[in-house]
């Protein structure tokens, strides 16, 4: 069936309506300043960890260090986060018995769990990390289930005191993604598969830990002084 | 031709649509608008790459051809048209094999839906029906072949 040239005039017409708005709606998806996106398939470079291992707590002289890989959207990270890190903080790490690194381990069912790690380390710029985290993990259920996770993420950093222009700037360059993705690396390939896991002494324990099975785990390495 | 013309523009939709995924899946774009549906559990998933490739690079690269091809389709001389017409519908098949075992995925293994997959599952269908159709109407245009 033949068409006019008139008829394909219009038809070229249409199209070229239909490619110029659909660019038009992608252009401003892309440009516009909305909520945050951390890329999951980054290629890990030296410079992404550029020696860093994790965030710690606690002196460099503690006998024993203790690695937790952890996903902020996994409801037992926010368990151990909640019921026991308190007690481990302050009876094994503030004692000087402890040295805390903490490594991000985004699960990949979690979608929100890369931007939440990321608001951490853009904290950590400011200084602020711990209390970035703490403020996640302690929200998690009021964003876990959310559309969007990153504006909550944002109000966190407002009230910990961040300044929201540098947060913000972070956040939308995405530029601890490959630092993020390498210590989920790092934790694959120490043998990690669920969160939380806890390195000690070159010794995997995977899930929940409570503060007796660590201090238990740690007096066998380090026995306490006195004793 | 306006099978072709159809296809044609069904084409650029999902070209327009695969370019949002990827843009996503890049993080040039913050959430996708998903509705209820699991558009982030999909995109998400290990399954949303297919031999090292991004299937939304994929779908950008098919739907790309099979609009390249529907626009040759509309410009060439009637005798080069039935082979564009036999392309578009050899590539449409491609694409419409390939959303079938996407679709197996989702439902079977990530056990979740994506409504733009499902819309651009809607899309490559239709592309292939219009392809079809297409090559049906050139074919009995053509008529019977004289004897030799």
């Amino acid at each position: 069936m033949a068409t006019s040239p008139t008829g394909l005039k219009r038809f070229y017409l249409l199209l070229g309506g239909v490619a110029v708005a659909g660019l038009a709606v992608l252009a401003f998806l892309v440009v516009r300043p909305a909520s945050v996106s951390i890329p999951v398939d980054v290629k890990v470079q030296p410079s992404d960890t550029a020696g860093f291992r994790g965030y710690v707590l606690g002196s460099a002289s503690a006998p024993v260090e203790v690695s937790e890989y952890a996903d902020y959207q996994c409801p037992s990270c926010l368990h151990f986060e909640e019921i026991q890190f308190p007690d481990v903080r302050d009876r094994l790490i503030q004692t000087g018995r402890v040295r805390w690194r903490y490594r991000d381990f985004p699960l990949a069912q979690h979608k929100f769990s890369r931007v939440a790690a990321h608001s951490a380390a853009c904290a950590d710029e400011q200084g602020k990390f711990w209390e970035q985290h703490r403020a996640i993990y302690v929200g998690q259920p009021d964003w876990s289930f959310k559309r969007d996770a990153a504006g909550i993420f944002r109000d966190y950093a407002k009230q910990n005191g961040l300044d929201l222009g540098r947060y913000d700037a972070c956040m939308q360059s995405a530029r601890y993604a490959g630092r993020i993705q390498a210590s989920l690396e790092e934790g694959m390939k120490a043998g990690v598969q669920a969160t939380p896991t806890f390195l000690v002494g070159g010794r995997l324990y995977s899930g929940v830990q409570t503060y007796d099975a660590l201090k238990a785990i740690i007096d066998s390495l380090a026995p306490p002084a006195g004793r | 031709m306006k099978y072709r013309m159809a296809g044609a523009l069904l084409s650029l939709l999902g070209l327009l649509l695969a370019t949002y995924l990827y843009l996503y899946k890049i993080g040039k774009i913050g959430t996708l608008a998903c509705g209820t549906g699991s558009c982030e559990t999909v995109q998400l998933s290990p399954y949303s790459r297919f031999l090292g490739l991004e299937v939304a690079m994929i779908g950008i690269c098919g739907y790309g051809l099979l609009l390249i091809l529907g626009l040759l389709g509309l410009q060439a001389s009637p005798g080069r048209r039935s082979w564009v017409g036999r392309l578009l519908l050899v590539g449409s098949g491609l694409g419409l094999v390939f959303t079938c075992y996407l679709t197996y995925l989702e439902l079977f293994l990530i056990e979740a839906i994506c409504r733009w997959c499902v819309a651009s599952a809607v899309i490559i269908t239709l592309i292939f029906v219009a392809s079809l159709l297409d090559w049906r109407a050139s074919d009995s245009n053509r008529g019977p072949r004289a004897p030799a």
